[in-house]
């Protein structure tokens, strides 16, 4: 395969991964507030296939995407209530509403099945795309592949750099001392978890209207990126660029599955897809190593010079969550 | 002695509510089956096909014909071993998200059991009781793994399980796909069919075995007697509620985590091996087809009470299979139970928090100044 | 600034935590606020920072009365609060945590902030990394960074609860200069304590909080005596000591020492004997629990030795302790101690030894039946555990201890309790006293203590005082040595050695 190939191959990448980026800046946003959203799976089903719909028959692939954003935003704000204001279990309702969703999706798209809707068209930059290399990865794209590329920039802006950006974080950490502070916990957790739902949205048409075109049910291969959106934001360590990198390389890993194709024989492409988890499980095991008490007691119980290089490792190592994830905010 | 008839009047007034507040509570789980049904009709109405209709071909391809019913039996039988094994965690306090993959790798290792001794003299019979054993430990041993990944390394079973289910599946995929695929290319129709005298027997001309059937049953109201009835049940729900106190008052708690988790395991790996041994007769890539996940949305739908997992998950699987002839008698997809299920597990969860929020905050206050005026001392509340 | 509150008021249930308070603080005062466990100096301190509201009454701030929401609220009047565990975020860093609630634009000005800050703090013979992670400051340190981010967002009246807990003797005389120079600029500083000694050396005027209620002011010079009376006095009831022969020695405790967070105490030395009951005196979080959770297992000993009926359970876990008869009970009913969801009789049943497979309701209910009448508890065999009072909860925690516990540890076990319950739940642990057990229990009820202990250990900041005999003590000794002053008159060594950890 020579250089001009694969530099077309690398740029599919980054567009094929687009949705997956911006599904999981959304989550990372959510989950920064302290919400676990587990139903993207299915919202990225439902948004893909009544954006689609709305594409098709009001012929606009704006209304479209809008539609899509309003159908995440719609899921996410029940997921929202019924964990915050009704005190159920965040799991719960998201489990129940990825379920939901999909089997919602495969229903009322199922006469759109097969239709041929308007597709996204590839807008080079004029003047950028012409730079060697560069152009060709990064200027030759559709409009919401630069979106994504954006969005993780202004996220990681929004996140780091601004005042907002830092309550969110005080709200995702310690709810208790973001209340003293003055923040609105509740409050903030309903708009980070709409906005994260409205991007999950905005995922589902980039697929339908673009980089998966067309509606086409359970063989759309859309069921189960949800997941590995939920995988990829633990391996980002709820950090937009590091969630953006993992999103990135899991297409990497896809592209190469195919291309390696002929060599490996027989074995399909999720084997190689399913990488992600290992990578999730081996970041949360980071995220609590050193705190289990065995490993404390292992670790007092080891010779001094070495414990001390053995406990500094591990706290290079660890990975911070959001210490109220998942957990209800009761002001005093 | 006036202490007595203090406690008399306490018991008293406090029961008549109790029993009103039986009434309110079934009147909202009702309330919410309604909503369940009306956005369920709504979104019919959406689709362009006429609710009832759509409600009665389910129902006639449900329990139409004995043919359709016994299929619906055949359903029956992985989820009632699905949600009676997540009712088990549950108990424990565990979301066990993984036993998708549970169910998977109890259907690899049955499958790895009859080929080991498909070409062996053993008795048929028995080939089949060691690949039911085999599915068993399969699935205990991945929902062990789930176990100590969330007691040693601290990682959410939820994540866990999650990651536990796409491995499940590759390695399901990898076998049919490699070492196990059938001579020529491997194919997404599964690995070679197991002959006949492999096969669990069955009734008459139809799919269902009542071997299958009774170990479900069985396994039921094995689950509802150690709940109920056994102190491995008190134990588990006292780690479920209450961790810490469960610990302080003797109970050994992480041990009975991962209990937990080997006793669903072992359901749902029992489960796999009936869907490889009496249904498919060979391992496939969608061998749980999605029972684990219906096992769960079961248990939350019955708010884990044992009593209820078999009438309700026989309606579950009466909708799966009712819902199957709808794309041919009125082009609607087959999905639309899915969509019912999740409509009435939804409303349930919203209107219980709806209860625990709202009527709950009325009744304490109630029952609270009853007992201010019974109470003859003063107390911190 | 001027503070003053204005016939403050506020019930939860039953109880009156402020009844009718009215205190009055001029501007550039050192105000301390004295008072024992509950009696409403944390609520009424809640009050005036904005986390609780008040069922009546009202606030003054120069002169000018105002309404505080919250604790945001609060700090724009110019009213802040330094809590215990100060608010803030451990894995963010220093500048960033300063930000946090402060006013301005989409853009924080860090720059700014640090500038403002390291000036600030400069002024007051502080300094500060201001990129270092809050998580690896000592809590002294965190508490200057809390103290000068209030001061910042414009604070004029500082309220600071029991903030020498767990620092080191240097950190505390910088804090105390601190305060002294914020005075001297006019800012009004309340500080809450129970340490006498300090109130003593920092504060230019005392008030003296009891039961809800303001009882008493002074200036200074301030008596010992005179503050122990106000914050103690108790009307002692009269009863019968019930004293057990005391038989074999069943606890040994050698040189030993623990550690939780803040707290610890080092080099104990103990022995219980068989029918005795040892009762810890101190304010919370001055080592008495810690003391019973390393009796337990639950905390492991960092020194020293723990040897129960003759064998060496040092470093073993809690579990081998309950097997040789160690009983533990906590304080925090439902938190730790029951099982919301289940009954009395699920959790009797679950204490049972040696149950076999299936449950036997019958026994049970008989069991619960039988213990229900034995702890007079007002419930039935039925009724689930957060239905009960909280003095029935207490009860029903106690009737959970095994007859065949020996040693009874036992965490505020009449906390709540009408005095009535108190005397029959006594009377039952004296059962067991007479039947060859020991209790070691917690309190903070200086008359049950001297008049259920055999013997009474004082905790003051990590150092244990005692055991005092309780028959040859009083309620005005104890008093003096919980607030810190040695029965020669001097301040109690408060515990050296400065801890970095989170």
């Amino acid at each position: 395969m020579d250089g001009a190939t694969i530099l077309v191959g690398l740029a599919g990448v980054l567009a094929t991964a687009a949705p997956i980026v911006v599904a999981t800046v959304g989550e990372t946003f959510a989950e920064r507030a302290g919400v676990i959203n587990l139903s993207v799976n299915g919202t990225i089903l439902l948004s893909a296939m009544g954006s689609f719909v709305v594409a098709v028959t009001t012929g606009s692939l704006f209304l479209g995407f809008l539609a899509g954003a309003v159908i995440g935003a719609a899921v996410s704000l029940v997921v929202a209530a019924g964990s915050i204001t009704l005190r159920q279990s965040q799991v719960a309702v998201g489990f129940v509403l990825t379920l939901f969703c999909r089997d919602l999706a495969y229903f009322l798209g199922n006469p759109y099945m097969g239709e041929k809707g308007p597709i996204l068209s590839v807008r080079a930059i004029p003047g950028l795309a012409d730079i060697p290399i560069l152009g060709t990865l990064f200027f030759r794209h559709d409009v919401m592949t630069y979106f994504s590329f954006v969005l993780v920039v202004v996220a990681w802006w929004w996140i780091y750099r601004t005042r907002p950006g830092l309550m969110l974080r005080a709200v995702g950490e310690r709810p208790e001392s973001a209340f003293a502070r003055g923040a609105r916990v509740d409050l903030t957790r309903y708009l980070y978890t709409t906005l994260g739902g409205a991007l999950v949205g905005l995922a589902g048409p980039m697929f339908s209207l673009s980089v998966k075109a067309g509606w086409k049910g359970t063989i759309s291969g859309l069921d189960g990126l949800g997941w590995i959106v939920l995988a990829i934001v633990i391996f980002g360590a709820w950090n937009p660029v590091r969630a953006a990198l993992g999103a990135y390389l899991f297409g990497l890993l896809q592209w190469l599955s195919v291309v390696l194709q002929p060599s490996l024989q027989g074995i399909p492409s999720q084997v190689l897809q399913v990488a992600p988890f290992p990578l999730m499980i081996l970041t949360l095991l980071l995220v609590n190593i050193g705190n289990a008490e065995w490993v404390e007691r292992v670790l007092a119980a080891l010779p001094e010079p070495s414990r001390r290089i053995v406990a500094r490792i591990l706290r290079s190592l660890r990975v911070v969550q959001p210490r109220s994830l998942g957990v209800p905010f009761e002001r005093e | 002695m006036s202490e007595m008839s203090n406690l008399g009047s306490a018991a008293r007034r406090p029961a008549l509510r109790l029993s009103r507040q039986t009434w309110i509570n079934l009147g909202l789980q009702l309330g919410a089956l309604v909503l369940a049904f009306l956005l369920t009709s709504v979104i019919l109405l959406v689709a362009g096909a006429p609710p009832f209709d759509a409600y009665v071909q389910i129902a006639k391809g449900a329990v139409g014909s004995m043919g359709s019913f016994s299929n619906v039996l055949v359903a029956w039988v992985p989820l009632l071993l699905a949600a009676a094994g997540v009712l088990v965690t549950f108990a424990a306090g565990l979301w066990n998200i993984g036993v998708e993959g549970q169910i998977v790798l109890g259907a690899v290792l049955s499958t790895w059991m009859l080929r080991l001794l498909q070409e062996t003299s053993l008795s048929p019979a028995l080939i089949i009781a060691a690949a039911m054993v085999a599915g068993i430990v399969g699935g205990g041993l991945w929902a062990a793994l789930a176990g100590v990944l969330k007691t040693f390394g601290g990682v959410n079973e939820i994540f866990g399980g999650l990651g536990l289910n796409f491995v499940a599946t590759a390695l399901t995929l990898w076998l049919i796909f490699g070492p196990w695929k059938r001579p020529g290319i491997g194919s997404m129709s599964g690995t070679e069919p197991f002959p006949e005298q492999l096969w669990l027997p069955t009734v008459g001309g139809l799919r269902l075995s009542l071997w299958a059937l009774g170990l479900a049953i069985l396994a039921v109201i094995v689950v509802y007697i150690l709940l109920e009835r056994t102190y491995f049940g008190l134990r588990l729900k006292a780690v479920g509620r209450n961790g810490r106190a469960a610990f302080l008052l003797g109970v050994p708690t992480w041990q009975y985590g991962l209990l937990a988790f080997l006793v669903c395991g072992g359901l749902a790996g029992l489960a796999g091996a009936i869907q490889v041994t009496s249904v498919y007769h060979r391992l496939i890539p969608s061998i749980s087809s999605g029972y684990g996940f219906l096992g769960l949305m079961i248990g939350m739908l019955i708010l884990y009470r044992a009593i209820w997992v078999a009438p309700v998950a026989l309606f579950f699987a009466a909708l799966n299979i009712g819902s199957i002839q709808l794309p041919i008698v009125l082009k609607l997809d087959s999905t639309l139970s899915g969509v019912l299920q999740g409509a009435l597990v939804l409303f349930v969860l919203l209107v219980e928090g709806f209860r625990q929020r709202y009527i709950r905050r009325a009744r304490l206050a109630a029952v609270g100044a009853s007992m201010v005026t019974v109470a003859s001392t003063s107390e911190e509340a | 600034m001027e503070v003053q509150v204005s016939d403050i008021r506020k019930h939860f249930g039953p109880v009156r935590a402020n009844d009718g308070i009215s205190l009055s603080v001029p501007a550039g005062t050192i105000q301390g606020i004295l008072g024992e466990n509950g009696a409403g100096k944390s609520t009424l301190m809640k009050i005036l920072s904005g986390y609780q509201s008040a069922d009546s009454g009202t606030i003054f701030l120069d002169g000018k009365p105002v309404r505080i929401d919250s604790p945001a609220h609060a700090i724009r009047h110019g009213v802040g609060m330094l809590h215990q565990d100060p608010l803030d975020f451990p894995p963010m860093r220093v500048v960033d945590n300063l930000l946090i609630g402060a006013p301005g634009g989409i853009i924080p000005r860090r720059r700014e902030a640090a500038t403002a800050v390291a000036e600030l703090a400069g002024s007051l013979g502080l300094s500060i990394d201001l990129k270092a992670e809050v998580g690896s400051l000592t809590v002294g340190e965190r508490q200057q960074l809390e103290l000068l981010r209030l001061l910042w967002l414009g604070a004029r009246v500082l309220i600071l609860d029991e903030p020498t807990t767990g620092i080191s003797a240097r950190q505390k005389a910088e804090l105390f200069d601190t305060l002294r120079c914020l005075a001297a600029q006019g800012k009004t500083v309340i500080f809450v304590s129970h340490k006498l000694d300090e109130v003593q050396e920092l504060c230019t005027r005392a008030a003296v909080l009891r039961q809800g209620r303001l009882v008493g002011e002074a200036l200074p010079p301030f008596e010992v005596d005179s503050l122990v009376t106000m914050m103690f006095e108790r009307q002692v009831s009269p009863g019968e000591r019930v004293t057990c022969a005391p038989g074999q020695t069943l606890l040994s405790l050698s040189r030993l020492g623990a550690e939780h967070g803040r707290i610890r105490f080092d080099g104990l030395d103990l022995e219980v004997r068989a029918g005795e009951t040892i009762g810890l005196a101190g304010m919370e979080g001055s080592g008495q629990s810690l003391l019973l959770r390393a009796c337990s297992g639950l905390n492991p000993a960092s020194g020293g030795r723990v040897v129960f009926d003759g064998v060496d359970l040092t470093g073993k876990p809690y579990r081998h302790f309950k097997k040789r008869g160690v009983a533990y009970v906590p304080a925090a009913r439902l938190e730790e101690g029951l099982i919301p969801g289940l009954t009395l009789t699920d959790h009797f049943l679950l204490t049972q030894p040696k149950p076999g497979l299936f449950i036997d309701r019958e026994k049970g209910r008989r069991l619960a039946a039988e213990r229900i009448a034995d702890f007079n508890i007002r419930g039935t065999a039925t009724s689930r555990v957060e239905s009960l009072s909280g003095g029935n909860q207490q009860r029903a925690l106690l009737a959970l201890v095994k007859a065949a516990a020996r040693l009874m540890l036992l965490e505020h076990p009449t906390r709540g309790l009408d005095i009535e319950s108190v005397i029959y739940l006594w009377s039952k642990l004296k059962e067991r006293c007479n039947q060859g057990g020991a209790i070691i229990f917690t309190s903070s009820d200086l008359d049950e203590l001297l008049r259920y202990s055999d013997r009474i250990l004082v905790f003051f900041a990590g150092t244990v005082v005692g055991p005092l005999d309780a028959t040859a003590t009083s309620v005005d000794e104890l008093g003096q040595l919980i607030g810190g002053t040695g029965l020669d008159g001097r301040p109690i060594g408060s515990h050296p050695g400065e801890r970095a950890h989170v």
